[in-house]
């Protein structure tokens, strides 16, 4: 496939391109990526989350900053919501990224969501595979402003970053399950307003409540993104989050899994896709759908015969 | 296969009025678009890398200073170099007639001017973005 070579030889149109046909799961997304999947796996994957506002873009910007510092080729993709109602989305994460737009090593894509909830598009994940077999050695992954269960991105990235402000709510909101239970690292940006001490001092009693002697005990570090304040550090310990990934065998176990959930999912999509286009070409879906809405059938018992009609089988063998 | 159309736009240049690019954005993700907005003062060489690394079908540019007879051939020029010359060039801002023509000529697709109604805008794009082959 042409576009694929060209995507490994490092061109950069057609990596662009290759991404919007994943996005809009053309005809050529699947073999395209069934092609680059043996390129993929090598790419550090780092998500970036917190409310809106919070300075994730402004984050990743520096971010990308402190990595070109030591020669790693970046990809960013910054994920903003798609309307429910019209389906179109104002992707406005580029405004604050404008010093490194012009670096040849970052590659930056703005994708919406599309309808997915949890904080990432549909196709981030194909997206990152698109990246990472293009050769970026780090991917930075800013979601969607997350309020508490977009909780997504942490299986998708190797290291999560959860972004907070100072003055979010008391130690009960640093209690609560959902986007503080996906931290790896924790920062309390915009650290030169009031408060940020207290922030971060929940968050640490939070994170000690919850430390069951890991050997990973999440740090939480302030910073004030704007003037890049803080920035090395959170590099550095980006960095060893990713060493005690690899040392304490985490890192296998987590792309196991990764792989794993993606592979159910494909796999979940492809046989539901045809066996709906199979009841729809057959003029069965609409017959089916409507006995499930006036009660003459129920779904539980429709999918099973549905099933065993499109296998021939009752169990599994 | 859901195509969306991507939309660049982008404010160049010094002239701080982003007012205009502000209200066709909103109006274009109303009417179902990925817009990309990336703020004000971009450069031509800025802009085109955006819309290459975005893979937008338009790219619409907002100019209030006068500066458009050396912004637009400076984009369109980048984006030949580029080989993305099938990326649309539209335009809106105060752009004088004599001007206007000669834009089109060189290679800009529309201009828009005070007073185009979004629905116009849309209209346009919808049916003169070229379909995305590989």
């Amino acid at each position: 496939m042409e576009i694929v070579d060209r995507l490994l030889e490092g061109d950069r149109r057609a990596m662009a391109r290759l991404m919007s046909h994943v996005e809009n799961s053309s005809a050529h997304a699947k073999e395209a990526l069934a092609l680059i999947y043996p390129h993929t796996g090598r790419a550090h994957i780092i998500g970036i989350t917190g409310p809106p506002g919070a300075g994730k873009s402004t984050l990743v910007e520096k971010l990308a900053l402190e990595y070109r510092k030591l020669d790693r080729k970046i990809g960013i993709i910054a994920v903003d919501p798609s309307s429910p109602f019209t389906g179109g989305a104002l992707l406005g994460d580029r405004i604050r990224m404008s010093k490194i737009a012009l670096d040849r090593e970052i590659f930056i894509r703005s994708m919406g969501t599309r309808g997915k909830l949890g904080g990432l598009a549909r196709s981030t994940n194909d997206i990152i595979k698109v990246l990472d077999a293009f050769g970026k050695d780090v991917i930075l992954v800013e979601t969607v402003g997350a309020g508490q269960a977009e909780v997504d991105i942490a299986g998708s990235a190797h290291t999560t970053v959860v972004v907070e402000i100072p003055g979010t709510g008391d130690d009960i909101q640093a209690s609560k399950a959902g986007i503080l239970e996906i931290g790896d690292i924790f920062v309390v940006n915009k650290a030169d307003r009031d408060g940020a001490d207290r922030t971060k001092l929940e968050l640490e009693t939070m994170l000690e409540l919850g430390f069951y002697g890991t050997k990973w005990k999440p740090p939480v570090l302030k910073t004030i993104a704007r003037d890049g304040s803080g920035m090395v550090e959170v590099t550095e310990m980006i960095e060893s989050h990713m060493d005690y990934l690899k040392s304490s065998g985490n890192l296998e176990v987590c792309n196991r899994e990764r792989i794993e959930r993606e592979f159910l999912e494909i796999l979940r999509e492809e046989v539901t896709e045809f066996i709906i286009e199979n009841a729809k070409t057959q003029g069965l879906y609409l017959e089916i759908l409507e006995g499930i809405i006036c009660k003459e059938r129920d779904p539980y018992s429709t999918a099973r015969e549905i099933r065993v009609r499109v296998t021939g089988q009752n169990e599994p063998e | 296969m859901v195509s969306k159309i991507r939309v660049l736009v982008a404010k160049p240049g010094l002239d701080g009025h982003d007012r205009g690019a502000k209200v066709v954005a909103r109006g274009l993700r109303d009417a179902g678009f990925e817009v990309v907005y990336t703020g004000l003062h971009q450069t031509a060489e800025r802009i085109v890398e955006a819309a290459i690394q975005e893979d937008v079908d338009v790219i619409g540019i907002s100019i209030l200073s006068g500066a458009h007879m050396t912004i637009f051939p400076m984009v369109l020029k980048l984006l030949s170099e580029n080989k993305a010359s099938d990326i649309m060039v539209v335009g809106g801002g105060i752009i004088p007639r004599e001007d206007a023509t000669s834009l089109k000529k060189l290679g800009v697709a529309e201009l828009f001017g005070p007073g185009t109604p979004i629905k116009d805008i849309v209209t346009y794009i919808t049916e003169n973005a070229a379909p995305k082959d590989l």
